[in-house]
């Protein structure tokens, strides 16, 4: 059902956690429609320096909330902000078409967790 | 890495000796029933003799059992047979919320038919009120169909006062006994039941074969046409490789029942009690012991049931969820709502279907698995803080 890289992500994933004091912190889904992703960044002089995430879902949501947090470390809130979730299920090799929509919201998350930091820059 | 089965409810690997008779069914002993010389002969000789086998496991007489395809296809011409027989009669069908989907989605068609349902709520074990199901009769009520024991959470209804209440009132009583034949006492005159749906796959025997009692005198109208087998209730060849290994499998759990429940109900409590204490924040889904022996249903707090079994497959233990996710729908198992469940606690849930195969070394390595795991899933979960490390017993 899951690619390889979905299944290496899902048991190893990268960036488990949480940030303590985070410039940007985006969370998405509820718990009743079975997927949660909370993504918190740290921001400084335009780059994301460091992010993590914590989910409740299944093996693509924690698959693609990993994968996420890999791509976006180090880059631009600009290439951030770019990242879509097509683009981090192509990175992933692919997703089942049942689970494209409901546990793909990862890039919403990141998104999300910059808005944040944005606001709180007014 | 050695595998672990705890999936019975889903299917059952057949018996090895059940397929070494039905592999001498489809080689040597291949003749079509219906075929009027020696092989035919032969063929029909098969049958009936499984056809008495059946019968006799089930307290019933030869002619009142029909075979068919599986559990589901009995549901299909029990629930669709005896409505449409009976529309003069009245057009209202009462069932339960916890029903497996061949007798909903069933039931739900025939509303298109013009028939009424009602679908009777459960407590919080999923059991159903006879006082809701008095109520619920009317005088156009011609069937009831509660399902016997049911496959997420093993709770067993009590079919044979429904049967009771029925018989009184006049009305026919349909019970899907797909997961309790085989694992419990199941003898259609003690249950006071009118028609059974049974499937060989969930005991030991092949898949893609079942079975369908009906009482004599309840009349039903075929759902398919094209030959007069099984006395026009099931026209088709009849599968007898597959009756015959339905038959001596059904007859071996029969023989073994009293022992095999012993085993089970060892190994669920086991597998419950090292559960329990050993993870916090979880639940026992269903009815401790108005149960089938080897059903274990636990909702874990603050994790999902597919990544669960994604880590449990990983350490080579295979089980099922009733979360959305392994669903395929958007909602999570309509059993566990009807229970009163939230949402989130039944995309929670784990269901370990125990079978006479598994070891007390089985569960203890199960029980360890599941403590690592949760322990990972929560780490990763935004639901679980530590500070509820402590406490929330199960």
């Amino acid at each position: 059902m899951y690619t390889e890289k979905v299944m290496d992500h899902f048991s190893n994933p990268r960036n488990v956690g949480e940030l303590e004091n985070p410039d940007g912190l985006g969370e998405v889904g509820n718990a009743s429609c079975g997927d949660i992703m909370r993504i918190s960044l740290k921001i400084e002089n335009n780059i994301i320096t460091d992010v993590r995430f914590k989910t409740f879902g299944c093996g693509a949501a924690v698959a693609t909330s990993s994968m996420v947090t890999e791509m976006v470390k180090g880059k631009t809130i600009e290439e951030a902000l770019a990242i879509t979730n097509k683009a981090v299920a192509e990175a992933l090799d692919g997703l089942p078409p049942a689970k494209m929509h409901c546990s793909n919201l990862a890039a919403d998350a990141l998104h999300k967790a910059i808005e944040d930091y944005q606001s709180k820059q007014k | 890495m050695k595998r672990i089965y705890m999936d019975h409810s889903a299917t059952t690997p057949c018996d090895p000796e059940v397929a070494q008779v039905m592999l001498e069914y489809m080689t040597s002993t291949f003749g079509n029933a219906s075929s009027i010389h020696s092989f035919g002969r032969e063929g029909k000789k098969a049958l009936e003799d499984a056809r008495e086998r059946v019968a006799k496991a089930l307290g019933a007489q030869p002619a009142e059992i029909f075979f068919t395809s599986g559990g589901t296809e009995a549901d299909n011409i029990a629930i669709t047979g005896v409505a449409r027989a009976n529309l003069k009669r009245g057009n209202h069908i009462v069932t339960s919320a916890i029903e497996h989907h061949a007798v909903l989605d069933t039931c739900e068609k025939l509303t298109k038919e013009g028939f009424e349902v009602t679908v009777l709520p459960v407590d919080e074990y999923g059991l159903i009120s006879l006082e809701d199901l008095n109520n619920a009769i009317t005088d156009k009520t011609i069937l009831i169909t509660i399902m016997h024991a049911n496959n997420e959470i093993g709770t067993i209804q009590p079919i044979a006062e429904i049967g009771a209440i029925a018989k009184e009132k006049g009305i026919i009583f349909h019970t899907d006994g797909v997961q309790s034949v085989g694992k419990i006492p199941v003898d259609v005159n003690d249950l006071n039941v009118d028609l059974l749906s049974i499937s060989a796959h969930k005991f030991y025997g092949p898949k893609g074969v079942g079975a369908l009692y009906i009482r004599k005198g309840v009349r039903i109208l075929p759902i398919s046409f094209g030959g007069s087998q099984e006395r026009k209730r099931r026209p088709g060849t009849e599968n007898i490789p597959g009756i015959v290994g339905l038959s001596i499998a059904l007859e071996k759990a029969v023989n073994d029942l009293e022992k095999d429940m012993d085993y089970l109900i060892n190994l669920r409590e086991r597998l419950i009690k090292g559960i329990t204490e050993r993870i916090n924040h979880c639940q026992l889904n269903g009815h401790p012991n108005k149960r089938i022996p080897g059903n274990v249903n636990f909702s874990f707090h603050f994790v999902e049931g597919e990544a669960l079994l994604l880590m449990l497959d990983m350490r080579g233990i295979a089980g099922s969820s009733g979360s959305a996710c392994t669903s395929g729908s958007l909602d999570p198992s309509h059993v566990l709502l009807a229970m009163g469940l939230t949402h989130e606690v039944a995309h929670g849930s784990l269901r370990l279907s125990l079978g006479k195969h598994n070891t007390e070394e089985e569960i203890d390595y199960v029980v360890n698995s599941l403590a690592e795991i949760l322990e990972r899933l929560r780490a990763m979960s935004p639901l679980y803080n530590n500070d509820l490390k402590a406490g929330g017993n199960c």
